[in-house]
């Protein structure tokens, strides 16, 4: 049974691999994507006009209110309806087919980003005001007050939140297999269709998503005691 | 973006609605009971019990709910064994797949919730009201349970909304809940965004009469919180 495992053509085990790194590629560029929606939708809500701040309200309450697989279907389906109407605007009537990695990253970048703004949000707000006023009264400057005071902090205070923001991501990732991105969970289920042995492939998909779900653990547990470091704990 | 369209997809999505209520539903309703099982196995003194909890809440919240759902609906149904046994009736319906993947999921998640509320029940509590001739059923019943309630529940109203979000997956094992159906509407009527729309406004609509609910039960949970009127 372990010979469908085997590396080259005779087994499987390279595509799990090459999978578990497509996996890691668009969990990365989705989390990282993620940071830019959020820190955007953190700023609105907290320092935005009514419109800007009505835009990221939406945004996170759709986006978490929605299940992903539907954010997915509708990118996925739809980006390249958008596109070409668009197009078809500027008298571009052929068929236009954006790749199935950038439409992954953008559906669940937007997923990991609305989960971001709330983490975000709320690690900006614990700094402590008067912190901020203190920074004025020495007579910092707008900028300084944030690289000096408040972006430390707000990093500090919202790792833990990240952590999760993470763990999400990486298994929303999973999702990216309806739009057949050669990711692990779609190697999965190629492997399971050919080889008639789905116990199997799962079985090995979800072991690699452990794999990839605890070494995350650690790191953010690193990360987390690294960034409390000089901190007094009670 | 086509109106009528949109307008004609409403009803055939909500008749989706009661399937993943089903779902949701039963899996929440199965998944209490198994976590309130595994919270207790996880406290347990012994360690093997204890271990076993524990690897199980580490399996299933460290890999992708998908994964659970074709392992159980594709993987086991490849082994006679399983085919031969009494399970066989229930593992052959995707309905029931998608309820078992969703119940061990959930539960996963609600056993570390309900461990936590425990804990947060203050020692000196316990320990006065064990002073004061209270049985252990009693202890767990006017004091435990009370507080960890209370503790948990905010908690608890995220993994139900996550489970009716979850409950859309239950539509690549062949499932027509709401994701389903909206899937064989665009895929005669080619309407996608106006179809998503509309399934995506149904979960919001299900997910904010949750919510509501959720806070009306805080609501009841914490009178010590309110103001005398």
């Amino acid at each position: 049974m372990l010979d469908l495992l085997a590396w080259g053509d005779t087994g499987w085990g390279d595509e799990l691999v090459r999978g578990t790194l497509m996996t890691l590629a668009v969990a990365l560029c989705s989390f990282a994507l993620g940071q830019v929606f959020g820190a955007l939708g953190a700023t609105a809500k907290l320092n935005g006009g009514i419109v800007a701040r009505g835009i990221a309200e939406v945004y996170t309450t759709v986006v978490r209110g929605v299940p992903e697989l539907l954010v997915i279907y509708l990118l996925f389906f739809g980006t390249g309806n958008a596109i070409m109407a668009v197009a078809a605007v500027f008298g571009y009537t052929d068929y236009i087919e954006v790749n199935a990695f950038t439409i992954g990253v953008l559906s669940v970048g937007l997923i990991s980003g609305a989960y971001s703004t709330e983490v975000i949000r709320g690690a900006i707000q614990a700094v402590p005001f008067g912190q901020i006023e203190a920074g004025r009264a020495v007579g910092m400057r707008r900028s300084q007050i944030f690289f000096r005071i408040l972006l430390p902090q707000t990093l500090r205070y919202a790792l833990p939140g990240l952590g999760n923001v993470w763990q999400l991501t990486l298994k929303d990732t999973a999702l990216i297999s309806v739009t057949a991105l050669a990711e692990l969970m779609r190697s999965a289920q190629v492997a399971a269709g050919v080889t008639r042995d789905p116990f199997l492939f799962y079985t090995v998909a979800a072991a690699l998503y452990l794999v990839l779900t605890s070494l995350s653990t650690v790191a953010f547990d690193r990360a987390e005691r690294y960034s409390n470091r000089g901190v007094r704990r009670a | 973006m086509n109106l009528s369209v949109m307008w004609s997809a409403v009803p055939t999505l909500l008749a989706g609605v009661p399937v993943t209520l089903q779902l949701v539903g039963l899996a929440l309703l199965f998944g209490f009971v198994l976590a309130s099982g595994v919270a207790w196995m996880r406290l347990s003194a012994n360690r093997v019990l204890s271990a076993i909890a524990g690897t199980y809440v580490f399996v299933f919240r460290g890999t992708p709910l998908l994964v659970q759902i074709f392992l159980i609906y594709y993987g086991l149904g490849q082994f006679q064994a399983v085919r031969a046994s009494i399970f066989w009736e229930i593992l052959r319906e995707p309905y029931w797949c998608g309820i078992l993947a969703l119940t061990l999921n959930t539960a996963a998640y609600t056993s570390e919730m309900i461990r936590g509320g425990i804990q947060s029940v203050p020692h000196g509590q316990i320990e006065a009201a064990r002073a004061c001739g209270f049985s252990r059923f009693l202890v767990f019943r006017r004091v435990v349970a009370p507080i960890a309630v209370r503790q948990a529940l905010p908690a608890y109203g995220n993994e139900v909304i996550l489970m009716v979000k979850a409950s859309s997956l239950a539509s690549t094992i062949t499932l027509l809940e709401i994701t389903g159906i909206a899937r064989r509407i665009i895929s005669q009527t080619f309407a996608v965004f106006e179809v998503f729309i509309v399934a995506g406004a149904i979960y919001l609509l299900i997910n904010f009469l949750i919510t509501r609910l959720i806070r009306y039960a805080e609501w009841r949970v914490t009178p010590h919180l309110r103001r005398p009127a």
